[in-house]
């Protein structure tokens, strides 16, 4: 019971049970409708937030991604591209369905292998991905409205090689537009968070999608590089760093493949003197510290007026103290554990480089777990646009404090990255926000607002953030050719 | 060149102490507009999101007992009915020095509050437990002002306030001139809080505690809700309260929460610390804590006190102690379980 000395502010734990998981204690790779044993040695997926092992998964080797592009060529052949758009889209709302049905067990095995907090996803990642189902399933008998002339076709196979900061949610995105547009899939989740896309598998059984349409396959960035390589591939659908993607555009480049790659980035998140001042310093918390800060969208530059820097930093501080770090299976956790032990390293090596740079580091204080990956909220303050941390996509939850004196400064400061995926604009002013909007080379620009998604929306980069758009109508044109009169075929 | 009329005879407003210090010993009307102008905005979409995800926050098992009795202590049990009689007034006030009779460990309530004519019943039936709440004694709030509309002389408002405080009244709950507010003439507004807040004053020389009604829900714009509470803490309230409960919507969790943004920047500005009463409208122990946790996380646990946040509420108390027999016995009971009043 309560007493007087309690602190209301310690909230008793609220912990998510896991007693709602039915996990396996090793999991095969899912081809041709059924788990099957690897080939490659298998490897453990782990608790980021414990160390502790969760279960065994297979790895797959060439002969496996040979099997599975097979499989997937097989059932594209003989059922799916001859299916009718309306027969797809039962497929893939029954699939929306399940997912909505077994949402909270999918949201606690996502955190567990990720490490994102509980509130995050099953309030945003999880009915995202119902969402994202529920979209393109009702795309997949309009594909004549897509905007690619009447009858577009299917591509083929499509290899999709997905990161692992909403490994769930980037399964949908990568899926859902390709089976909505007749095309069949080789998915390769990513080596640390391969859990969810796992438990997917028993969906797509319980869902009846006839079998070979999905192939999952889990291995590490030698499987991706086999899959991506493939000969028996028509489209590579990419999500992940950079360095990568441009290895896999050097890989297909020359091949027939279709390629769409959603790279890094570096976001400017633009705070104006005029800006709701409460609501851009949440924005700018969402913006950083949302999922730890892995978030290729992230908005870790913040750009602020210089006539109200101090008081944006000292309101942002305010704010971090208020973060609750630590379990994430706990309902109350804002900031969950780093996804891996490597990233934790790399977000560790920036930070230092942040400091010895001569940029004002702070971090909020917050008791960090004994076992696990762990990053407090940071705020690098006074950094130059030539520092590092400036430049560099650090993928964790720090954020660098950049001031502009005025609008051309802040666009000219913006778009000054090699990166080109989002940015932010905080201002009362709309005719403002137009107009800097206009000007921001990013593929999203979020005004007064940061991280919403939708799958009405496209989203995608410019520059070396990659190319092509996920999302939206926009979304099914990386699925589709156009069908030109000498083109026109069985398949659609 | 001739300067306009306008600048040549300022209206000057009533030089409030606070509003001095801030705005400047020149305080008039086109000084307090362009104060009160140049407040930042406010993003809709945010503050409720923001509120949400508050709301979202999981309050259970000992935090949730600790939340239930916190809830208690800050409410000010409210009748404000044309029915009201004496009999009404006793029976209220039983209820808040025993709120649950088969459970004499809940707290008591931080106060009573009824209409101005009823003080004296109040004070009377309180007798000895009359008092302040961190004495763990029950104060009287009277609404004032010609609540709930507000629309009388200032002398009729004067009038009222003086009169309850004089019955007895620790806190007066006024309510501001909505009409004037929305027609832009916010030194009016201002010069009627300054002249009630004298009317506060006992013949001691101390002050009757000074809530100020906004009418959130007349108020219409958050970006009006900022201004109001500014111009009620620049004029000398107490308190900053959201709702007469007698308007729909009243207390909703964005508005208290941008009150209670406005009271943090307002320490941060000055040290001074202003109170919050969301009023109206919060009906369950789960609204009730969701407030809770938006003061902990904005202005802190701190406020967590009678002297600086209250629930106005006439409903509420009985589903707090419904949720506290759960708690302590394990099983729900029912209406009939809790007394009415």
């Amino acid at each position: 019971m309560a007493n007087a000395t309690t602190s209301f502010l310690d909230y008793a734990p609220a912990p998510e049970s896991t007693a709602i998981l039915n996990l396996k204690k090793s999991y095969g790779l899912f081809i041709d409708g059924e788990f099957v044993d690897g080939r490659g040695s298998s490897f453990a997926t782990i608790s980021p937030a414990t160390e502790k092992h969760i279960a065994e998964v297979a790895n797959a080797d060439e002969a496996d991604v040979d099997r599975a592009v097979a499989a997937a060529r097989r059932a594209y052949d003989k059922t799916w591209s001859r299916m009718s758009g309306s027969d797809r889209g039962k497929y893939l709302f029954r699939i929306a369905r399940l997912v909505q049905e077994r949402a909270r067990e999918l949201a606690v095995a996502e955190s567990l292998d990720n490490g994102k907090p509980i509130r995050e996803s099953r309030d945003l990642d999880i009915p995202l991905v119902a969402a994202w189902f529920f979209y393109y399933a009702g795309w997949a008998d309009k594909l004549d409205h897509a905007g690619l002339g009447s009858n577009p076709r299917s591509l083929g196979v499509a290899a999709q090689v997905i990161p692992w900061n909403f490994p769930l949610l980037m399964l949908a995105w990568k899926i859902a537009p390709a089976l909505a547009a007749g095309n069949t899939v080789v998915l390769k989740p990513a080596e640390t968070t391969p859990l969810t896309a796992l438990i997917f598998a028993e969906i797509l059984q319980q869902a009846d999608l006839p079998r070979g349409v999905v192939n999952i396959i889990s291995g590490a960035g030698d499987t991706g590089a086999t899959l991506v390589a493939h000969p028996g591939v028509d489209k590579v659908a990419f999500t992940g760093s950079t360095a990568v993607g441009r290895a896999i555009a050097k890989t297909v480049a020359g091949t027939h493949k279709k390629v769409t790659l959603e790279l890094g980035g570096k976001a400017a998140n633009i705070v104006f003197d005029d800006a709701p001042i409460d609501q851009a310093v949440e924005g700018v918390v969402n913006g950083i510290f949302f999922n730890q800060g892995h978030v290729c969208c992230a908005g870790s530059r913040l750009l602020v007026q210089e006539n109200i820097h101090a008081e944006v930093v000292d309101r942002l501080k305010n704010r971090l103290s208020t973060l609750r770090l630590g379990d994430p299976l706990d309902k109350n956790t804002d900031i969950g554990a780093v996804n891996s032990r490597e990233q934790l390293d790399r977000i560790r090596e920036l930070s230092d480089i942040g400091e010895a740079e001569g940029a004002d580091r702070w971090t909020a204080s917050c008791v960090i777990p004994e076992n696990g990956f762990w990053f407090a909220p940071t705020i690098f303050d006074n950094v130059q646009a030539s520092n590092r941390i400036a430049r560099d996509e650090v993928f964790g939850p720090v954020l660098s404090v950049l001031t502009f004196r005025t609008p051309a400064e802040a666009v000219t400061k913006a778009n000054n990255t090699p990166y080109g995926l989002s940015a932010g604009i905080w201002s009362s002013n709309g005719s403002r926000i137009l107009a800097v909007a206009d000007r921001l080379r990013a593929g999203v620009v979020w005004a007064n607002t940061f991280n919403q998604f939708d799958p009405a929306s496209p989203f995608g980069g410019y520059k070396e953030s990659g190319y092509g758009r996920e999302g939206g109508k926009h979304g099914l044109a990386g699925y589709l050719q156009p069908t030109t009169l000498d083109s026109i075929g069985p398949a659609k | 060149m001739t300067i306009s009329p306008k600048l040549a005879s300022p209206v000057q407003l009533s030089p409030a102490g606070r509003a001095v210090n801030l705005i400047g010993p020149d305080l008039t009307e086109k000084s307090l507009k362009l104060h009160l102008e140049g407040l930042s905005r406010v993003d809709a979409v945010g503050l409720e999101h923001r509120a949400s995800t508050l709301g979202s926050r999981s309050i259970k098992t000992t935090s949730k007992a600790l939340a239930l009795d916190t809830i208690i202590k800050l409410t000010d049990l409210t009748t404000l009915e044309g029915a009201d009689t004496p009999g009404k007034v006793r029976s209220l006030v039983a209820k808040a020095r025993t709120p649950d009779s088969s459970d004499l460990s809940a707290p008591k309530v931080a106060a009573v509050c009824v209409y101005g004519d009823m003080v004296a019943d109040a004070v009377g039936a309180l007798g000895s437990w009359h008092g302040d709440p961190d004495a763990g004694l029950i104060s009287v709030a009277a609404v004032a002002t010609a609540f709930p509309s507000g629309r009388a002389s200032l002398a009729v408002k004067q009038a009222d306030t003086r009169e309850a405080v004089a019955a007895g009244a620790d806190e007066i709950d006024m309510v501001i001139d909505r009409g004037a507010f929305l027609s832009g003439r916010y030194g009016k507004v201002f010069d009627q809080v300054v002249a009630v807040k004298e009317a506060c004053r006992r013949a001691d020389g101390t002050y009757a505690h000074l809530k100020v009604i906004l009418e959130t829900g007349e108020l219409n714009t958050y970006d009006n809700v900022r201004r109001a509470s500014w111009l009620a803490i620049l004029a000398g309230a107490d308190f900053i309260k959201t709702s007469t409960g007698k308007v729909s919507p009243a207390a909703t969790l964005p508005v208290t929460l941008l009150m209670l943004e406005v009271v943090r920047d307002w320490h941060w500005l000055t040290g001074d610390k202003i109170g919050v009463k969301p009023a109206g409208g919060i009906s369950s122990s789960k609204d009730a804590i969701k407030h809770l946790v938006a003061v902990a996380e904005t202005v802190g646990e701190q406020w967590l006190t009678p002297h600086l946040f209250r629930f106005g509420a006439s409903s509420l108390l009985n589903d707090v102690l419904l949720q506290r027999q759960k708690l302590h016995t394990g099983r729900y009971s029912g209406p009939d379980y809790v007394t009415v009043n």
